[in-house]
């Protein structure tokens, strides 16, 4: 709380910073850019003769180009599970919100449970296989809104609180219909924790690894995470591909953070002060 | 829908409400079908010997198992350390992580990053490169501690430690998260406060004990209750680096879960499922009712 910089603690501070936080992420770019030879001696050291290229261009072409297939499929679950999730879940958070009924108290505790409870697993795969989604993308996409939808109604919950209701009677007045009031009048309104809502769950999404690994085997599906943990038996021996792939994998989180920093920040914290 | 409760304020009897509860019907067909029916089902498939498409009866034998087979009560007790340890220090390094970015050290802004980043990548990637980065003879850290002159364990090859080892990584992954709820927690606190202890003739230490600590709590409690319940979840960071190992040692009850549904024994698996279902329960609810209660007397 004090103005007066420390030149001696923020010095100290930076330097362990970058020893605890940092070399990890050092260390998988170095290794990815070695030689097998090289690679395979798990040392902390510039690489003698950089190879990162061939290294891509090996752990692309993998398996008939596996990363791509997985690449794609990860986009699509991403976005399709997202794009539900925001148009869902702002409609729940948004009716919750706005309207007093007796069906409050039973959606906070859903709501809590989800947050909370793991899922079932295998009763879960029972009930795919039984309506037909086990293994398919589409199941992929409704699992993870089921999964995530929580999240969603929490942060656009208290998000709707701060638009005023002054705004809803007079769209009513001038004869909107609820389609038309929320759609045009709320949605647009809810940009900014919109924007929150699809980083966060994007990034959650497209890490997610244990959901694919039960609901979606097999090579056609493969995604970006389930490729990486794949390679990690198949590399035993080939340090400087599996830390390519894992750069890879960590490229898409760093955009994303390098842009929207301030999002996830407001996102993940959303709550955590009001008490 | 037609004829709306007239209880409901703002409303003549015939009008429709203009905040429909059928907004609640895609969400509650998706969640409903495939976390809440899934959810009660697992109570009775755990009671049965499951093949997917017959289910036997059996009574509590998978619980018998389950409590009886020693990997599998080690797979419970590592659970619940696991959610505490992991809870313990992402508490207390976010907290002191989190006064030392509010305060006015050089370079802030970037520390901030750095210490959040690592929430973002995959933990299946953070995984791997850390068990390269334990390998007990050739990997960076043991090279550096040998460095200095100490003999570093096999971290994830000496059954005592492993567990603590892939706790370690988690917090590594975790702690930047803790420490941006409580950044936010902290700069909510409002500086008079600051200043009453000041001119009270409060130093930096007194200012956190009496000021930050208890102004914080919010926070703290998010942090606590947020933490505790993903630990006891963890899943993925124990499977990419131990696999449950060396033997069952650093197994957990997510883990135990994908081996028994591996091995085919789904209604076992199921009751690992069930289990921990209580164990959050059971655990979660009363701390958090506990540090709220806290909460309104102070």
């Amino acid at each position: 709380m004090t103005r007066r910089r420390r030149p001696l603690l923020s010095l100290a501070s930076i330097a362990v910073f970058a020893t605890v936080f940092l070399v990890p992420f050092l260390f998988i770019a170095l290794t990815a850019a070695k030689t097998r030879a090289e690679a395979n001696r798990l040392d902390f050291s510039w690489p003698t003769s950089f190879a990162l290229w061939d290294n891509l261009v090996a752990v692309v072409s993998a398996r008939n180009g596996m990363l791509l297939t997985a690449y794609l499929n990860s986009t699509i679950i991403t976005v399709a599970s997202v794009a539900l999730l925001v148009v869902f879940g702002s409609m729940v958070g948004y009716v919750r919100q706005r309207r007093k009924s007796r069906w409050n108290g039973l959606v906070d505790f859903l709501v809590l449970a989800g947050l909370m409870m793991p899922p079932a697993v295998v009763p879960t795969i029972w009930l795919l296989q039984q309506i037909g989604l086990f293994a398919t993308l589409p199941g992929m996409v409704f699992i993870q809104v089921a999964y995530n939808v929580s999240f969603c109604v929490v942060l656009t919950r208290a998000f709707v609180a701060t638009v005023p209701r002054e705004l809803d009677e007079a769209a009513i007045i001038d004869g909107a219909k609820p389609l038309d009031l929320f759609f045009r009048v709320i949605l647009p309104l809810m940009k900014q924790v919109t924007v929150t809502n699809i980083v966060v769950q994007s990034v959650a999404i497209f890490n997610d690894f244990v959901n694919p690994l039960y609901y979606l085997p097999g090579n056609a599906n493969v995604t970006v995470q389930l490729t990486l943990y794949n390679f990690q038996s198949q590399y035993t021996t080939q340090y400087n591909l599996l830390f390519t792939n894992i750069l890879l994998v960590t490229i898409p989180p760093l955009v994303v953070f390098l842009f929207f920093n301030r999002q996830i920040v407001a996102g993940m914290t959303a709550g955590a002060v009001k008490g | 829908m037609t004829a709306t409760p007239p209880r409901l304020e703002h409303e003549t009897p015939r009008r429709r409400s203009p905040y429909p509860l059928w907004f609640y019907a895609p969400v509650a067909v998706i969640y409903g079908t495939l976390f809440l029916f899934p959810a009660l089902s697992s109570v009775w498939f755990s009671l049965t010997r499951w093949t997917l498409f017959e289910a036997n009866f059996i009574g509590l034998d998978n619980f018998r198992a389950f409590f009886r087979e020693p990997f599998l009560v080690q797979g419970l007790v590592n659970t619940v350390v696991f959610g505490f340890v992991t809870s313990g220090l992402k508490t207390v390094l976010g907290l002191l992580l989190a006064v030392l970015l509010t305060s006015g050290i050089a370079a802030r802004d970037f520390l901030r990053s750095v210490v959040f980043f690592p929430v973002l990548v995959s933990t299946i990637g953070v995984g791997i490169a850390f068990t390269a980065m334990m390998h007990p003879t050739q990997g960076v850290i043991n090279e550096g501690l040998a460095i200095l002159g100490v003999k570093g364990p096999g971290w994830l090859t000496d059954p005592h430690i492993a567990l603590l080892s892939v706790a370690a990584v988690d917090v590594w992954k975790g702690v930047g998260l803790a420490t941006v709820i409580f950044i936010a927690g902290i700069v909510s606190i409002p500086k008079d406060y600051y200043e009453a202890a000041r001119i009270d003739g409060a130093r930096s230490l007194a200012q956190f004990t009496y000021v930050t600590l208890p102004l914080v709590r919010p926070a703290t409690v998010t942090v606590v209750i947020l933490s505790f319940i993903s630990g006891l979840r963890t899943f993925d960071l124990v499977w990419a680096m131990t696999k449950g190992g060396p033997g069952f040692a650093s197994d957990v009850v997510a883990s135990v879960i994908y081996k028994q549904y591996q091995a085919g024994f789904y209604g076992l698996s199921t009751a690992g499922n069930v289990i921990l279902f209580v164990l959050i329960a059971a655990l979660a609810l009363p701390l958090y009712a506990f540090l709220n209660r806290g909460e309104d007397r102070s």
